[in-house]
């Protein structure tokens, strides 16, 4: 059993459970960063999760369909712009909206396109291997190159100040409204990655596969403080103990699987219990229009 | 090239709310030129459209001889014809850095190049004396440094016409020395600055010229070039030379009881405030905003729970809730009428019925009671509409003041009402609905403590008025006192700071007095 | 929220929400068509024979109302919260607590246990399980500023899996997925509609929205938790306590979202089955929202997503019936949306203390 915790396949199931987690986490905090509070996580793991599928199966490159599951991220992640900013609906209400639409959404286009009610058909994927799965690699690059770029661009610099005090940049004649957009566009681009992770580890689409994924990511981002490469490893700590769970499932021994799936929304839970809100500065400006 | 660098004539209304008719402001090139007044005078505002952050309604303005479209003059626009501000409570990103608050706007490209003009930064602030690590965070900063950090950055982007709105309302006494002597530097090498101000003695220290705005017009100007400053003069200015006119209620008697007592330790940057309303005394809090007024408030209303002693009639509220302290017999004016004192999204008749379990009833409320309630209110305080299903977000300032004023002062048995910017953006027939129950409610038998801002407020209320300064108070003046034809100037120099230390102790006292 | 303020003008806000909902309507309509065109059917076609089936077969009419009772209650759940400033996502779990609660009382009476004993015992259990729930999350917002939007979801996660373990290990009979029945007692009457699953329970949801209707509009209750959803400073200010309000809010609505067990349980199922109620919580949001946390128009706007819901399987034969389900998320960001331009009155949501 302990051989198994530590061994180098149990890390390389780690690193698979923990990359849309983390993905949807780091571009979270990026779109939260920037003062639009991102309850649509979900919604973008989802549709990333579909589009994925559906243009891996389209081209037969799962790299083409990483694409797909990026492209559909930061679509979500525009409508999300416009409907909180352009239109002034309240944030929180339009996250929840956008997840129910792509729970609908996704099962409606599953039919439309492929008359299935669950899955899609079998793709093209990156299966259980770690090491070529550019995905993989995809968060471990996000992880130390998103700090730097919010510490070091100008893209990060804006939307920081977009965040924190936004009438710091209309008075230097910058929209905050345009420092969000490009703040959600790569964050909704990075959550769709992270749905792309589902669908294509496991070759193909299912409904609802996201899980709740999104709203656990969320409580990460608020947890480490708004620092994705922190809520990156946050969701690492999520994934360890679901890999230890799925072990202990392996081996047979002691939880039910019932309650063994509720590993990772108990541990947020209790997270949230013990540690309260946030760890760290909220931006200020986060959820006002 | 004449030697003024601004030449302006201003107007500016908010909806129900004129704040500059006609204001003028002619700042020479050079000096450092003080715009003073009370508050709501209309001095932020002046300085606010200067800089292009608030737009004019009408007026002219020339700026360095050229003569400025008031239309499309922005920040941006202000920005480029080199005019900085350092707005009061700071406009930095508070987790940026002060460099990066620098760049903004001019990054000059996609990778951050810090390093250049950190490196400016530091030798400006160290040339100017404004010494500043271009590293920290704003947030981190002191608020003295943060200000430092500003106006070095306004220096460093160009300004040569440097406003500063209230500078010294958040800074220590060592650090408003060390601003003002900069101040003058700057001047000296050719900035022009522009400081608003109520404190008179940063006045005399760092003041070429002097404008007085007061309700939107300027009513002086003072310069060193005729004369030295005469602080007294600015402040009569200031308060406007009317003749107080003295309260209509008969004072208490003398045996009165004290109906409210406070007596706080060092706390919520109050220190060791110690007073007390008799029954039947109208008792006043003067003092520009920010000096432990709401502070104040929030401890005699129980908002904050603190170690603060405060008793109404015979019970000692310390411990109590808002709540209780309602039940016990307080009626509480929030200063806020919006965030405080009203369901803005709620109609007249729900708001007047408030948390009032004796008209609505414990459980079901009471429609035929309440509608009642609500005409006699409407009649009484000449509310309008005079409909009371309006939603009360569609009302005039005047009008929803009056509701928050209506529901408090008609509480059965009220022991203390603590109104606390009662007429606060009201228009006069507002007010004088307003004073006058105020003044019913002390003639009731009512400890009434008025906070305000608006000493001719005060002067129409009050039997006693408090000064408060940085959170203690430094003076009182009763009675008779109030009646001296001098007793609006020397109040005033008490709420500005203007009047010297050992003359504020002597007028002081409440200082000493202990209140178990 | 001062925007709305800002764009307030004195008009009759009763006609503006009218207002605002035929629009929020209209263009669900029209992104519904265009989904159907996406799907390669004539919108027309779909839409009416959506209405004639629905509406011409008993049967079908009858299970639109069984949905509709459902959507009631959390309906009315979502707006008591969200009326005291308070986004209960977790409803859809308050429901499985409730039909939890429900159908193990109910099977664990003595079979003989009349009605006028078991029905209201059941019902309270339901309540009580739920709200212990809301307790819990009304408890994790005001005292550990956790975001009941994201502890709702967590505990959304915890009690479905929970309610799975407690069916496989001990409730559910000789491989089914069903737990023992509850006693003949505790069983609402069907109301006939062809066999279908409408029950008492739509009285029993009827007549709570009702009294939700009196006890927000006519009551001091209702004054305070309105109060603190609407201005929380206001409302310490006049003497309400806001933190002992909140955490009755939310118990109020999750046990609200309990009693559609009533409808799931007594009514229909009779007994714990896995599944029992899923999804019935998130429409609630959106028969909320629509019904703008009026309680009697909540019972239209329920009446609505029960025809969208039941619709979407009538004419599941021409488009898929997953349409609808998409279109009821769309219909919610579009009412979203549109509430914004209403001038008074308007729906909050809190963003304060916001994820």
């Amino acid at each position: 059993m302990i051989s198994a915790i530590l061994s180098l396949a149990f890390f390389a199931q780690v690193l698979r459970i923990a990359v849309p987690y983390a993905l949807a986490a780091m571009g979270g905090s990026i779109t939260e960063r920037s003062g639009v509070i991102d309850l649509a996580i979900e919604s973008k793991l989802l549709f990333g999760a579909f589009f994925a599928a559906a243009v891996a199966h389209a081209t037969g490159s799962a790299y083409a369909g990483i694409g797909g599951g990026m492209l559909a991220g930061a679509v979500v992640a525009a409508i999300q712009i416009w409907c909180c900013l352009r239109l002034g609906a309240n944030q929180v209400l339009v996250g929840v909206a956008l997840n129910l639409v792509a729970l609908g959404g996704t099962r409606f286009l599953l039919q439309l396109i492929y008359h299935e009610g669950a899955n899609s058909p079998p793709v093209a994927g990156f299966g259980n291997a770690v090491g070529t799965n550019p995905l993989v690699w995809l968060a471990i690059a996000c992880a130390i190159a998103l700090p730097v770029a919010i510490k070091r661009t100008r893209w990060g610099l804006r939307l920081r100040a977009a965040g924190d005090r936004p009438d710091a940049l209309v008075s230097v004649g910058v929209s905050p409204t345009r420092a969000r957009l490009a703040a959600a566009l790569v964050g909704g681009a990075i959550a769709g990655a992270g749905g792309a992770q589902l669908s294509l580890s496991v070759g193909g689409f299912v409904a609802d596969m996201s899980g709740g994924r999104g709203y656990i990511a969320l409580a990460m981002v608020i947890l480490s403080g708004w620092r994705p490469l922190y809520a990156a490893l946050a969701c690492a700590g999520i994934a360890v103990a679901d890999a230890i769970n799925i072990q202990l499932q392996v081996a047979s021994i002691g939880i039910p699987h019932e309650l063994a799936q509720l590993v990772a929304p108990a541990l947020t839970l209790l997270v949230l219990i013990i540690g309260g809100g946030a760890h760290g500065r909220s931006p200020s400006a986060l959820g006002k229009q | 090239m004449s030697d003024l660098i601004v030449d302006a004539t201003l107007d500016k209304a908010y909806p129900g709310c004129v704040v500059l008719t006609a204001a003028t402001l002619a700042v020479r090139r050079g000096t450092v030129h003080a715009l003073c007044g009370e508050n709501g005078a209309g001095k932020s505002t002046m300085v606010k459209i200067l800089a292009g952050v608030t737009s004019a309604d009408a007026g002219t303005l020339s700026l360095d001889d050229k003569v400025i479209a008031l239309p499309s003059w922005d920040r941006i626009a202000a920005r480029a014809a080199a005019v900085g501000i350092v707005m009061q409570h700071g406009s930095s990103a508070e987790t940026l850095s002060v460099v990066e608050n620098a760049v903004l706007g001019t990054e000059g490209g996609e990778i951050l190049a810090l390093d250049a003009p950190a490196a400016a930064l530091k030798k400006l602030g160290e040339k100017i004396g404004l010494p500043v690590d271009p590293h920290a965070i704003a947030g981190e900063l002191t608020l003295g440094a943060a200000q430092r950090a500003e106006i070095l950055a306004a220096i460093h982007h160009g300004a040569t016409l440097l406003i500063l709105d209230e500078p010294t309302a958040v800074l220590t006494p060592i650090e408003v020395d060390g601003l003002l002597a900069t101040l003058r530097s700057l001047a000296a090498e050719g900035t022009t600055i522009i400081i608003v101000t109520h404190k008179l003695d940063e006045v005399r220290t760092v003041a070429d010229d002097v404008t007085v705005l007061r309700a939107g017009k300027t009513v002086a100007t003072f310069s060193t070039r005729d004369a030295p400053l005469d602080t007294k003069a600015i402040a009569r200015a200031m308060v406007g030379a009317d003749l107080p006119e003295p309260s209509t209620v008969p004072p208490p008697a003398a045996d009165a009881p004290a109906m409210l007592t406070v007596a706080t330790m060092h706390m919520k940057g109050l220190v060791k405030v110690n007073f007390s309303v008799r029954a039947g005394e109208i008792a006043g809090i003067a003092g520009v905003d920010g000096n432990g007024q709401s502070e104040l408030a929030r401890i005699i209303s129980g908002l904050d729970r603190t170690d603060a002693v405060v008793t109404m009639g015979d019970t000692n509220a310390s411990l109590l809730s808002p709540a209780r302290r309602l039940r016990v017999g307080l009626a509480h004016i929030h200063e806020d009428r919006h965030h405080g004192g009203l369901l803005l999204d709620s109609s007249i008749a729900d708001n007047l019925v408030l948390g009032r379990p004796d008209i609505t009833g414990r459980f079901r409320i009471d429609r035929t009671r309440v509608a009642a309630f609500a005409k006699e209110q409407v009649d009484k305080l000449d509310i309008r509409p005079r409909d009371p299903s309006v939603i009360a977000a569609t009302l005039s300032g005047g009008n929803q003041q009056k509701i928050v004023v209506a529901r408090e002062l008609s509480r059965p048995r009220i022991k203390v009402v603590l109104a606390v910017q009662p007429s606060r953006g009201v228009d006069l027939g507002a007010v004088a609905k307003i004073h006058e129950r105020l003044r019913d409610a002390a003639r009731a038998g009512a400890a009434v403590l008025v906070i305000s801002a608006d000493l001719d407020e005060l002067f129409a209320l009050c039997h006693t008025i408090h000064v408060m300064l940085r959170g203690a108070i430094v003076g009182t003046r009763s009675g008779g006192e109030l009646r001296a034809p001098d007793a609006r100037e020397g109040l005033g120099a008490l709420m500005t700071g203007a009047s010297t230390r050992a003359s504020a102790a002597k007028l002081d006292p409440s200082s000493g007095e202990a209140i178990a | 929220m001062i925007v709305t303020f800002v764009r307030a003008r004195a008009v009759e806000s009763r006609r503006t929400a009218a207002l605002a909902v035929v629009v929020s309507l209209l263009i669900s309509i029209a992104i519904g068509s265009v989904l159907m065109l996406a799907a390669g059917k004539s919108p027309a076609y779909v839409w009416s024979e959506m209405a004639l089936r629905t509406f011409g077969d008993p049967y079908l009419l009858g299970q639109m109302l069984y949905k509709t009772t459902g959507l009631i209650f959390t309906g009315l759940a979502v707006s008591l919260a969200l009326d005291a400033g308070l986004f209960n996502i977790g409803v859809e779990g308050q429901v499985t607590a409730g039909v939890v609660g429900a159908s193990l009382v109910g099977a664990a009476l003595p079979p003989s246990t009349p009605p006028i004993v078991a029905v209201p015992l059941c019902l309270l259990a339901a309540a009580a399980f739920a709200g212990c729930v809301g307790y819990a999350t009304g408890v994790l917002r005001v005292y550990r500023g956790a975001h009941e939007v994201i502890t709702g979801f967590m505990l959304n996660a915890i009690i479905a899996g929970v309610a799975l373990w407690l069916g496989n290990e001990f409730l559910f009979q000789n491989g089914s997925t069903r737990g023992p029945a509850i006693v003949p007692g505790a069983r609402l009457p069907q109301l006939g509609f062809g066999g279908s699953a409408v029950n008492a329970s739509l009285f029993l949801a009827i007549l709570v929205a009702v009294a939700m209707w009196w006890i927000r509009s006519q009551t001091t209750w209702g004054r305070t938790w309105r109060a603190i959803g609407s201005e929380p400073t206001t409302a310490r200010t006049v003497g309400i306590d806001v933190q002992h309000t909140q955490i009755l809010a939310m118990v109020g609505s999750a046990a609200l979202a309990g009693l559609s067990a009533s409808n799931f349980v007594l009514g229909h199922k009779h007994a714990f089955e896995e599944g029992l109620g899923r999804g019935v919580g998130f429409l609630g949001i959106a028969a909320a929202l629509l019904g703008r946390l009026n309680p009697l128009a909540i019972i239209a706007g329920a009446l609505l997503f029960g025809f969208l819901s039941s619709g979407g399987l009538a004419v599941a034969d021409i488009v898929p019936k997953e349409l609808t389900e998409m279109l009821q998320g769309v219909v919610v960001l579009v009412v979203a949306v549109i509430m914004v331009w209403l001038p008074t009155r308007g729906v909050r949501v809190p963003t304060k203390g916001a994820p």
